[in-house]
């Protein structure tokens, strides 16, 4: 079976920009999908794309098995929450989440029926008769999702749905949204780039650089196997090292690190002895102690600490000059001595041969 | 050391005084007793009887408003079409021609207006017999199309800062583009659309210059009806006439003010109970 949305080598050009490049990817019936990039990098163009306010320079969008080419907004099945919530000033709540059901045919019961139930959906039943200025941001923000939702379309395109609100609120509205999409099983594809947004909502997330699609995968994937250097540095945070293949054997390499002045074993990827390679640790993977532990192991010094009640990260300096970052869970309750590591302690860096990523130069 | 702005607070009380000092004393004089305007006779209401007896300034006043609100409710229905499309359809051909045609008339010296107005007028009647006189309709159509541009000036610039997105919602949610413009632009735009009346209604009231180049013989508006007394000498009925007017815009001015008042007061008890309802 085709999926149910496919986008085929798409690319736009403004002028001589190109904001979105060739740009390949399939989107399952309801799935959420994210769409996680920098500013500027082609997210929104990418969606308006979707959504026909936009047509692709080059390349084909299919929709349920359908060529989208030259097919207008008003008559895609596909619908767009925006990024500043577009509601209609001039209408009560009621009237905005109804505005798209005069298109369809419905009897006045059924559709007063079904705002009813959108307002009953994002809880707003109590506020239907106020004009959006007369509601808080979050209500906007539910309204706005009710009127996409309304007409039942079979894609819902989020444009940083979450962006206007305070981190509070944010957190509990990802629940909601997952919670509203379990519920009405349209496929929905979100624009963030809030990377913990992503990975909180998405079952899958597609990495956008400068217009094009860097990686594909779960959030696990993504997180744990970044397949370059942009990824594993936008997800998350990482500490990377130039590095060279000294061996390879099964899967474990032998990798020399000028860095730590020695050589390390990892299990990732395959690349041949001899070729340049970056090392590329996380910091909650590497594990501080005070004494040598056996396997891959640095020594450094601790620069900085930042105490962050659950957990602390330490800035640890090597001998070659090179700066680490490592988080330690705070296990033991108590005062600084309790801690793993103090200011100016020497200490010693180990990491899993398995928690490494190694990635192409 | 820091001085009293002495200099700038003659300036500025010589400005107002410049302003107000002539109107206070034409409603002053309006109820002079004496035929002379600048020779005061006692306390009278006497000119403004005659001025309601007068059948002229009746028929004037009629025709004026007839005018200005022919010439307005047209111009506006043009010049918000034309606002809306210089700004909304970027790209037509001819586009920046036809933007800087719009905003010339703002600077053109009215009597160039008129005379071309005129001229032009009298070509038509020696080429399809059309207008046989000047009148009612001519100066209606002169008058929309001066006052028009004022419109699309409003038009376009509150249109500039209105959101694209709720139109590309409207049109998400299935509406093609002519229903946008009836469901979605022209409400929220109605404020700007009602000022650009307004003024159009305004300028055509109280205009000479392009009204006496197309006016002809029995059609005389309010202010050519009070330029041609004026060039015979000035009468107390035309300071009771002035005043009745000054009268009528200070009214419109206040009432102007309460009611924006009222709604920015609104806005602000809205927003509160935005607040307060926080879910
Ligand atoms: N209509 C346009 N004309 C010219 N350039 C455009 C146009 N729309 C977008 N761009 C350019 O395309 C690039 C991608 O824009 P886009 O809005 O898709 O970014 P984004 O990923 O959504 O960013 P953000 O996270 O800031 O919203 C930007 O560099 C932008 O300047
Ligand atoms: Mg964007």
């Amino acid at each position: 079976m085709a999926e149910f949305l496919q986008i085929e080598g798409v690319s736009k050009s403004f002028g001589p920009f190109q904001a979105v490049r060739d740009v390949t990817l399939s989107v399952a019936q309801g799935e959420i999908f994210s769409l996680l990039g920098g500013s500027g990098c082609g997210k929104t163009t990418l969606l308006r794309m979707l959504a026909g306010f936009e047509e692709p320079t080059s390349g084909r969008i299919f929709l349920d098995g359908r060529d989208m080419a030259g097919v207008p907004p008003w008559s895609r099945p596909v619908h767009m929450m925006f990024q500043s919530y577009a509601l209609f000033p001039h209408m009560t709540v009621e009237a905005n989440i109804g505005y798209g059901l005069k298109h369809e045919t419905l009897s006045k019961t059924q559709r007063a029926e079904r705002v009813r139930e959108m307002l009953d959906l994002v809880q707003l039943t109590p506020f239907a008769a106020r004009k959006p200025h007369q509601i808080s941001g979050g209500q906007r923000q539910r309204v706005a999702l009710a009127r996409a939702l309304a007409r039942q379309p079979k894609l819902l395109l989020l444009d940083e749905p979450l962006a206007a609100l305070d981190k509070k609120l944010r957190e509990h509205t990802q629940f909601e949204l997952m919670s509203i999409q379990a519920r009405t099983g349209v496929t929905f594809i979100v624009v963030t780039h809030d990377q913990e947004e992503a990975m909180t909502l998405s079952d899958r997330i597609a990495v956008m650089d400068r217009g094009q699609v860097q990686q594909i995968g779960s959030p696990t994937e993504i997180y744990e196997y970044p397949v370059n250097r942009f990824v594993a540095s936008f997800i998350g945070s990482i500490t990377s090292f130039e590095a060279e293949v000294m061996a390879r054997d099964g899967g474990a390499l032998r990798l020399k690190v000028p860095a730590f002045g020695g050589e390390v074993t990892t299990k990732d990827a395959n690349f041949a002895p001899g070729s340049k390679v970056t090392l590329a640790l996380r910091p909650e993977k590497l594990v501080i102690t005070k004494e040598r532990p056996s396997g891959n192991a640095v020594q450094g010094v601790v620069k900085d600490l930042a105490y962050f009640g659950k957990d602390s990260l330490y800035r640890i300096t090597l001998a070659s000059g090179a700066l680490v970052q490592a988080h330690a869970v705070n296990q033991h309750r108590g005062t600084e001595t309790q801690r793993v590591a103090d200011w100016d302690d020497q200490v010693w860096l180990s990491f899993d041969p398995a928690a490494a990523i190694v990635l192409g130069a | 050391m820091r001085r009293r702005p002495t200099f700038l607070l003659s300036v500025l009380a010589f400005g107002f005084a410049f302003f107000y000092v002539p109107i206070l004393s034409m409603v002053v004089y309006s109820f002079n007793a004496s035929r002379l305007a600048t020779v005061w006779g006692g306390f009278s209401t006497k000119w403004y009887g005659a001025l309601f007896a007068n059948k002229q300034v009746g028929e004037a006043l009629l025709l004026s408003l007839k005018i200005a609100v022919v010439s307005s409710t047209i111009a506006t229905i043009l010049g918000t079409l034309a606002g809306i499309a210089l700004v909304r359809f970027t790209k037509f051909r001819g586009r920046t021609l036809f933007s800087g045609l719009v905003t010339a008339p703002l600077i053109m010296p009215e009597v160039i207006t008129g005379v071309s107005a005129l001229i032009f007028f009298l070509l038509l009647a020696s080429w399809i017999g059309w207008p046989v006189q000047r009148g009612f309709t001519t100066i209606t159509l002169a008058h929309i199309t001066f006052s028009m541009v004022f419109v699309t000036t409003i038009v376009q610039a509150r249109l500039l800062q209105s959101d694209r997105a709720i139109e590309e919602a409207a049109m998400d949610l299935g509406s093609r583009p002519w229903q946008v413009l009836w469901d979605i632009t022209l409400p929220v735009i109605s404020p700007a659309i009602l000022s650009g009346w307004l003024l159009a209604f305004t300028i055509s009231l109280d205009d000479v210059v392009i009204t006496s180049f197309t006016t002809g013989p029995g059609s005389t508006t309010l202010p050519l009806l009070i330029w041609s007394k004026v060039k015979l000498g000035v009468t107390p009925d035309i300071n009771a006439l002035a005043t009745l007017m000054v009268l009528c815009v200070g009214i419109g001015v206040i009432i102007a003010g309460v009611v924006m008042n009222r709604a920015e007061a609104r806005r602000l008890a809205d927003e509160r109970l935005a607040y307060r309802s926080q879910a």
